[in-house]
């Protein structure tokens, strides 16, 4: 019978008997490592905890520089073009519309606040990615999946689990033509 | 805790009278959640009313846990092998092919391999099976060796098996003429012969001897 504790059961004989009837020690590793001894099989060694550790942790490490890592050669400040998102007629006051910019980007928000004023943010929460809804009388965007909420005026956080600001698109009303010139991350 | 050692299970189907008993009684064991975990086999249906129950006999090398790919059928320190592990499981079905007795069975609506694991809740505080606590004949006893030996003089108690090149010890004993020479069953050995009118004793105890022989 092999007892729980002292001595470690995975130095001792196999419960079972391998079926090509050879002894263990020629059996293969692999036999010792999925023992079908239920003692033998729940049986966690000081050393395989630690390389356990040791390993996962330094993954976790590896992952946090690597990150650190990326955001250290990201280009920034790169110039965005100018881009037509929309015309001032298409859009009563509070008013809403999505838009891409640059093409192919995730949703931009583009709304109409007053006559002359428009603001345009990510529709994506900084969350959990769920599109924002504008609130134009209440003065702010909601999230309704966790109830998160951006400043209308600047993107900034209200309320909610969000951290981070809404990244905000800079706009240009030229004429008729609302122009999008750049888009401010605001990791504040 | 552990199973005793001094009690074990013997399998005797030539007393087996085919009642069903066992298969109703091992629904209310509750390690297996009210499903019968015996098969009772008919040997040959159309020319005879032989019977035998089939139990896990709890093998020293379970195939059905050496073919598991998801590692998640364990044996118990006492030998029980124990229904697969609901975490690991994937109801691949292998070790319902593989096992040399048919015992594992899949439960499909709980993605569950279940098998016969000895009433581990029963016979881990020395209480009886369920089976062997209803079976009339006593086809499937549970008792100490001393008792099945008073009991029954003209058998002997054979756990060794052969399954193609695998040569299998169990925990549970199945009962043989006590005069047979052989110390092994054969489990596939009748499994080419055609079963309608065949005696199948012959090929299983290749040398019973005639009456008298001994």
């Amino acid at each position: 019978m092999i007892q729980k504790g002292n001595p470690d059961p995975t130095e001792l004989e196999l419960q079972t008997k391998p079926p090509d009837g050879r002894p263990q020690a020629e059996q293969p590793r692999w036999r010792k490592d999925f023992p079908i001894a239920w003692p033998q099989d729940e049986w966690i060694s000081r050393r395989e905890l630690t390389k356990f550790i040791v390993l996962t942790s330094g993954a976790l490490a590896v992952g946090q520089l690597w990150i650190v890592f990326k955001s250290l050669i990201r280009p920034r400040g790169r110039p965005f073009p100018e881009e037509v998102v929309a015309t001032v007629d298409e859009l009563p006051v509070g008013g809403a519309k999505t838009f891409t910019y640059p093409p192919g980007s995730p949703p931009r928000l583009l709304v109409r606040t007053g006559r002359w004023e428009f603001v345009a943010y990510d529709q994506q929460c900084t969350h959990l990615q769920c599109p924002v809804v504008p609130q134009v009388e209440l003065g702010r965007l909601h999230c309704p999946c966790h109830d998160g909420e951006f400043d209308l005026k600047t993107g900034d956080v209200l309320a909610g689990p969000p951290q981070r600001a809404l990244p905000k698109v800079t706009l240009e009303v030229r004429g008729s033509q609302i122009y999008a010139t750049g888009i401010e991350e605001n990791l504040g | 805790m552990p199973v005793p050692e001094a009690l074990e299970f013997f399998v005797d189907p030539a007393r087996c009278i085919g009642c069903n008993a066992c298969v109703q009684a091992c629904m209310e064991c509750d390690t297996h959640k009210g499903q019968s975990m015996i098969q009772l086999d008919y040997v040959d249906r159309r020319a005879s009313t032989m019977t035998l129950p089939v139990i896990c006999m709890h093998c020293n090398s379970p195939t059905c846990a050496e073919v598991c790919p998801a590692d998640a059928i364990k044996m118990t320190e006492d030998g029980v092998v124990q229904t697969a592990r609901k975490p690991r499981c994937i109801a691949c079905n292998n070790c319902v092919l593989a096992c040399p007795f048919g015992v594992p069975k899949m439960n499909t609506r709980m993605g569950l391999m279940m098998k016969c694991d000895m009433c581990y809740d029963r016979t881990s505080v020395g209480l009886k099976p369920m089976c062997a606590s209803v079976c009339p004949s006593q086809a499937l006893a549970y008792g100490t060796r001393a008792e099945m030996a008073a009991l029954r003089p003209n058998a002997k108690a054979v756990n060794t098996f052969q399954f193609g090149n695998q040569t299998l010890t169990t925990k549970v004993n199945m009962m043989v003429p006590l005069h047979t020479r052989t110390d092994h069953v054969d489990v596939t050995a009748a499994m080419h012969e055609p079963t309608i009118g065949q005696n199948m004793l012959e090929d299983v105890f290749d040398d019973v001897p005639v009456a008298g022989d001994a």
